[in-house]
């Protein structure tokens, strides 16, 4: 399968996806990404990574431990800059108007963002409440929590919840409110198969509504329209080389012998 | 403003003024000093103690100039995320921390025989320990994070911050009722000392304004020099370690 | 607005059930201003005389203490990705929070510095003016606070360099609210201080919002 799929034009066209419950309309690609570079910490983690996602499509990140699946997420979120490149919502820049872009996503990160003297239905309020701007109604909170088994715990401190059930209530988050693009890292950690299931239900609902996601994990989810992206090919042959010569030069003209410990003045 | 972002460049435009600004600090130190404590004329008040006046004052001047080029090399900072500015910022802070510190201590030595306090409490003093505080503070912020960019980007808000504290030195004198005597040279009405108090002064000042860019320069160089072997370290590791795992 | 109401609800709501901030620092509070007059003596005068300061240092180390939680915890669990992709705007985020922990920790100093003040033997023309400054200040110093709350946040010895950025901020307030304090008991206006103090709080509210802000945002990077 194709790994990158180049930015085709916007051009409308009226399609029936088969097995959708309702008729679509296809817009094209409508988040891409373009000659993403990201620097953390000193260290260049990936260059010139490109992706572009339809409705409906699952991008999944896939790669080693530190090329960059959770920059790359907290890029799409808007949370981290990219060094450089862009960003790209229906073809005008996100970082132009970064409020609609958080409106239209949910991220859900490695940590779970739950306060444990809080009930458990009290945790998913509040999240729902502070994106939607408004109180949610506790019908919505309840449905969102059932859907991942934890309605029966609604009126628990989220204190006694096991590390996979605080995991499936970060992920109840999603379906409490509505939005175009969920952001996962890792969502299946400490899940077991039943939530990984309803998890995977979760999705594809989303997806035949038109929705997109952007999955990291190490997990075989098998989601439908799923495209892998491997982070590991984008990251930087040697700037070594040209880094190497560099510094010698500059130690050589500084009097120091390489090898030996500079001192600090 | 960018040209001077490569740090090569300015490794070599550093090392073409050092030699210089070195020259002349000396040559202005040593002038300056022989001016102050041969040539000049003893306070009819307050007799041969006046002469500290002349390390007092600059390094005074100099505490806040310092922290003025600090916040400005902050501010570029977060405006314009010039690569150059957060290294000054950083560089800079020890430098002014010491002068604030030898303008305390001078001070003291000669309110003891003037004022017969060692300290007091009044605006001045009090603002220009705050002031003290802000550079140790500032100097403690910069290295309390493992990731050492994000340590100077929060400096450099501090610095900001703290650059509420300058006017209050200078006109803490006209503001209040202090001790500390009020402004006799930066006024309007132009300086109030005479000519042959003023040039010393002045003298003593400009060597210790080149005093600080040679040292700063060095400071830049050396911070410059350090990032590229830390950069080069953490690759070599890197590249051992993939050499490792094939 | 619901966003904000909904931080400060959660605030509140999360130091009350942990039991930690508020009555922490009202008893640090209680027990430092007790400190004094053991150590100084049951001479009165002396009492009346430092009373004012005493009771205002412990008041900004009291408000120190629950500054560090401020932010802290939001980013060790998470919750401030998530707050910073909210649709409210982060210096609302900031000015909730410092609602917050001016209502766990400012208020309840106000209501018990006078009855503190009382018991180091200040005037009765000092204790009204006591009021009100502190009235005025405590909101000042948790709006300075968070600016070394939100540079301190993810560093090592965060509580004691927070300690080292914040309290040569709060040297005006304490200036100029002993100096009410002062002015009253000895018979002369203490407006002209708090006039000082009401612009200090006019002053550090756009710079503390506007600090904190900046500095959480490169917190995030």
């Amino acid at each position: 399968m194709d790994d990158t799929h180049p930015p085709s034009d916007t051009s409308q066209e009226v399609g029936v996806a088969i097995g959708a419950k309702k008729p679509q309309k296809k817009v094209g690609v409508l988040f891409a990404g373009r000659g993403l570079v990201c620097v953390r910490g000193g260290r260049t983690v990936f260059v010139g990574l490109d992706f572009a996602l339809e409705p409906g499509d699952a991008l999944v990140l896939m790669g080693p431990n530190g090329s960059g699946k959770s920059s790359l997420l907290r890029i799409m979120a808007g949370l981290l800059k990219p060094a450089e490149g862009d960003l790209l919502w229906h073809g005008y820049a996100v970082e132009d108007d970064a409020r609609s872009h958080y409106a239209r996503q949910h991220y859900v990160g490695h940590l779970d963002g739950l306060k444990v003297a809080m009930t458990v239905s009290e945790n998913l309020s509040f999240w729902t409440g502070l994106r939607m701007g408004a109180v949610p109604s506790a019908s919505s909170v309840r449905n969102a929590l059932s859907a991942f088994g934890l309605d029966c715990l609604a009126d628990f401190p989220a204190r006694i919840l096991s590390a996979g059930q605080k995991r499936r209530l970060s992920l109840a988050r999603v379906l409490a409110s509505p939005a175009d693009l969920w952001l996962l890292d890792e969502p299946t950690v400490a899940l077991d198969r039943d939530s990984v299931a309803a998890l995977k239900q979760a999705i594809a609902h989303h997806q035949q509504h038109g929705g997109m996601v952007v999955i990291a994990t190490h997990s075989e989810m098998a989601l439908d329209r799923a495209r892998p992206l491997h982070l590991d090919r984008f990251v930087p042959a040697s700037e070594l080389a040209e880094l190497q010569e560099d510094a010698a030069t500059v130690l050589r003209k500084n009097g120091h012998k390489a090898g030996k410990k500079g001192r600090r003045l | 403003m960018h040209r001077f972002a490569n740090p090569n460049r300015f490794l070599r435009i550093a090392a073409l003024i050092l030699p210089w600004s070195a020259a002349i600090t000396v040559t202005l130190l040593v002038v300056g000093l022989y001016l102050a404590l041969k040539v000049s004329p003893a306070d009819y008040q307050q007799g041969e103690s006046v002469r500290i006046m002349y390390v007092h004052v600059p390094a005074a001047w100099m505490a806040l100039f310092v922290y003025s080029c600090l916040a400005g090399a902050s501010a570029i900072a977060l405006i314009w995320k010039h690569p150059l500015a957060n290294l000054a910022a950083k560089a800079s802070a020890p430098i002014g921390a010491c002068f604030t510190f030898i303008a305390l201590t001078t001070g003291a030595i000669w309110g003891k025989p003037i004022w017969d306090a060692w300290w007091v409490w009044d605006a001045r003093l009090t603002s220009v320990l705050i002031l003290f505080f802000f550079y140790m503070g500032h100097m403690a912020l910069t290295s309390a994070f493992e990731d050492a960019s994000r340590g100077e980007r929060a400096a450099a808000i501090l610095a900001l911050v703290g650059f509420i504290n300058i006017p209050v030195i200078k006109w803490s004198v006209d503001w209040w009722n202090t001790l500390h005597q009020p402004a006799s040279i930066v006024r309007l009405d132009g300086p109030a000392i005479h000519a042959s108090m003023l040039a010393p002064l002045l003298i003593m000042a400009a060597s210790f304004a080149t005093y600080y860019v040679s040292v700063l320069i060095l400071r830049l160089r050396s911070e410059i020099l350090a990032r590229k072997m830390d950069a080069l370290r953490l690759t070599r590791v890197r590249d051992s370690q993939e050499a490792h795992s094939l | 607005m619901t966003g904000f109401w909904l931080i400060v609800h959660r605030d509140v709501v999360m130091a009350w059930r942990q039991g930690g901030d508020g009555l922490m620092a009202i008893m640090f509070f209680l027990i430092t201003v007790t400190l004094f007059p053991l150590g100084v003596g049951p001479e009165s005068g002396i009492l009346a005389r430092i009373g004012a300061a005493v009771v205002w240092v412990a008041a900004l180390l009291a408000t120190l203490l629950s500054l560090e939680r401020m932010f802290q915890t939001d980013f060790e669990d998470g919750s401030f990705d998530l707050i910073a992709i909210a649709p409210l705007p982060l210096e609302a985020v900031v000015l909730a929070k410092c609602m917050a922990n001016w209502l766990l920790t400012g208020a309840p100093l106000l209501l018990t510095a006078p009855i503190l003040a009382m018991m180091l033997h200040m005037d009765r023309e000092g204790l009204a003016i006591f009021v009100v400054a502190m009235a005025l200040g405590t909101p000042s110093l948790v709006f300075i606070g968070a600016i070394g709350a939100a540079l301190t946040v993810g560093a090592r010895r965060g509580g004691v360099l927070l300690t080292l950025l914040v309290l040569p901020l709060y040297i005006p307030v304490l200036i100029f609210g002993v100096g009410a304090v002062e002015a009253a008991v000895t018979g002369q206006s203490a407006q002209p201080h708090l006039l000082v103090l009401g612009g200090l709080l006019l002053g550090t509210l756009p710079l503390g919002l506007w600090a904190s802000t900046t500095a959480l945002k490169q917190a995030l990077e």
